[in-house]
């Protein structure tokens, strides 16, 4: 629709609303062309994939038969045969893994809070060589996850270990220590690597938090004297609540997940498996893909429960209108 | 006091330093001894001896699986940038309906548990016949990347003031044209930065390529080292794996260090995975 009318400089109010609306319409259709080719890939790639693995948790399909199978309905899950209860639900390794799962969440992610708020507050501080500081607690953020894995393994090598040097060069064990093979030890040595490896992303979000906040607060918090812990407390905590919150809460979905650390760290062993550990060691390595997809399938819904919890409970900020 | 809170602080750097550092320096030590020289502990290198360095690449394909890693990486970031900037600016940019639902869609996806998609994967990646190959792992990691790329990359589309592209659509441009001549070159530092993370989640993707890849030839950096195994089960090439560490490192860490900035910019815009 052409503009103005022939003749006068300016066009009549209807055309310009009328030209405004065109105009938004064909913007609207590009935007739908734009996301398009994003929204088909991730519907081939995310989408269908996801439906199938919940297709197949339903079937006694097996990896080296993947085209011939047949719906065996909740089976997977839980069935009865002659008065015995069988199906992931009654498989001890699953709540075992499940139980690692949660407990390494729940552990590595509070103590990396607590790391990362420490941190932050140092970064935060004004001192020579701060830059330095913060490239260098990037490191082991940047390192992959299977390298690091395997870093970690050498150094807590029982025999030639460097951590156990260590340890017994300071009197503190009396003799060296199985770190990742022994059941007591293994899921704290996981808690730690993956403590080195995430503080930073923990520490750079709360520094972000930080730097926004206004300075006058502190000002008149000095001039008042009040004790520093005491603002920490009253003031800085209450006011980087939000970002920490998110920062929690994406480690947290983040630690849920969990796979290459422990793989690599403990290789197979029952005592670590976490749930995607479990999950893939039924699909790849038993070529069970019912009951791996079964439990892929549980462990996507314990996740998109709280993603759909963490999105009602941001969305204030997600439905805001652009400008 | 004063001189004590002082001291406590600077040990309290020192510390955070080294427990950054110290692994790292330590994979670099061992990689320069070899044979029965690993069964003592060292903290300083004695002398530099390059034949671990040799040996990673004399023992397995390791050149290949470092060009696998950077021909997957460098077209996920390629495909993940390109569909993401047109697809950050419908999201950022226009309000249609919808719109919200779709974005919040997409970064439920990058939240995505990736064994989740595990079995259906395998089966679509064989039977579009991409299994054992590099654009299966491709296909596979644009699941990861293209999420949180379109997710960052919108954050950073809301950031510019409205009227850039009203002077524009004033004169008369398409949408297309807006977002080529207009916002690609004002979103290049965005895309810098989105696309260092993408290449880095690409770099690092394990599960996918260690299940969707059989031989040592077609395998990436990260199952390459995992599955470095020595002659016997139980004697592993330490020496050498701690040398493959460092080499798969060092160049990340390079990237790291120039970009810092960048980043941790991302990183705050998106909160994406760590």
């Amino acid at each position: 629709m052409s503009g103005a009318i022939a003749g006068t400089g300016v066009p009549a109010p209807s055309l310009v609303r009328a030209r405004r609306s065109s105009l938004t319409r064909s913007r609207i259709r590009a935007a739908w062309l734009f996301i398009a080719p994003t929204l088909v890939i991730l519907t081939l790639i995310a989408g269908w994939p996801l439906a199938r693995t919940i297709w197949f948790s339903f079937t006694d399909a097996s990896l080296n038969s993947l085209d011939d199978y047949d719906f065996i309905g909740f089976e997977n899950y839980l069935a009865n045969y002659d008065g015995e209860w069988l199906g992931l639900l009654t498989e001890p390794d699953w709540w075992h893994s499940v139980w690692n799962t949660v407990w390494f969440t729940a552990i590595s992610v509070s103590i990396e809070t607590v790391l990362g708020i420490v941190v932050a507050l140092i970064l935060n501080a004004a001192f020579p060589g701060r830059g330095l500081m913060r490239a260098v607690i990037l490191i082991p953020w940047a390192i992959p996850t299977v390298v690091s894995a395997r870093m970690w393994n050498w150094m807590l090598h029982d025999q030639f270990g460097v951590i156990n040097d260590m340890l017994l060069r300071l009197g503190l064990i009396a003799a060296p220590i199985t770190w990742t093979a022994n059941p007591d030890t293994a899921l704290w040595t996981v808690v730690m690597v993956d403590v080195w490896k995430t503080t930073p992303f923990m520490a750079l979000l709360i520094l972000a938090a930080l730097q926004m906040l206004p300075g006058d607060i502190y000002e008149a918090a000095r001039v008042d004297g009040v004790h520093p812990v005491r603002v920490f407390f009253r003031v800085t905590l209450p006011l980087i609540k939000p970002a920490l919150l998110v920062a929690v809460i994406f480690r947290a979905l983040d630690s849920l997940r969990v796979f290459d650390l422990i793989y690599v760290l403990t290789a197979n062993s029952r005592d670590t498996a976490s749930m995607s550990v479990y999950a893939r060691q039924q699909l790849v390595d038993f070529q069970e893909v019912g009951l791996g997809s079964a439990a892929s399938t549980l462990i996507f819904l314990i996740i998109a429960l709280l993603i759909v919890i963490t999105l009602a409970l941001g969305r204030v900020r997600l439905g805001e209108d652009p400008r | 006091m004063k001189h004590l809170a002082r001291i406590g602080f600077w040990l309290l750097v020192l510390a955070i330093g080294l427990f950054s550092i110290f692994p790292f320096y330590y994979a670099i030590v061992s990689s320069f001894r070899s044979g029965a020289e690993l069964f003592s502990v060292a903290y300083l290198p004695q002398r530099l001896d390059f034949s671990n360095y040799a040996a990673v690449f004399e023992r397995q394909p390791f050149g290949r699986n470092i060009l696998n890693s950077i021909l997957v990486a460098g077209s996920v970031v390629a495909v993940s940038l390109g569909l993401g900037i047109t697809a950050a600016y419908a999201f950022g940019r226009i309000a249609f309906r919808g719109r919200s639902l779709l974005l919040m869609t997409i970064l439920a996806v990058s939240m995505f548990p990736q064994v989740a998609v595990l079995s259906g994967m395998f089966e679509l990646i064989r039977s579009l016949g991409l299994y054992n190959t590099l654009p299966g792992l491709i296909l596979a990691n644009l699941m990861l990347t293209l999420p949180f790329t379109v997710w960052v990359l919108t954050t950073f589309m809301r950031e510019l003031p409205k009227e850039i592209e009203e002077a524009a659509y004033v004169d008369g441009a398409t949408p297309w044209i807006v977002v080529r001549r207009v916002f690609l070159p004002l979103m290049a530092p965005a895309a810098v930065t989105t696309g260092l993370l993408a290449f880095i989640v690409s770099w690092n993707e394990f599960l996918f390529a260690l299940t969707f890849t059989l031989t040592n030839e077609q395998r990436t950096v990260p199952p390459a080292i995992a599955l470095m195994s020595g002659s016997t089960a139980y004697e592993l090439p330490w020496g050498t794996i701690m040398a493959a560490s460092v080499i798969v490192t060092l160049p990340i860490i390079a990237l790291v260090l120039v970009f810092q900035r960048k980043i941790v910019a991302g990183l705050t815009a998106g909160a994406v995975k760590g």
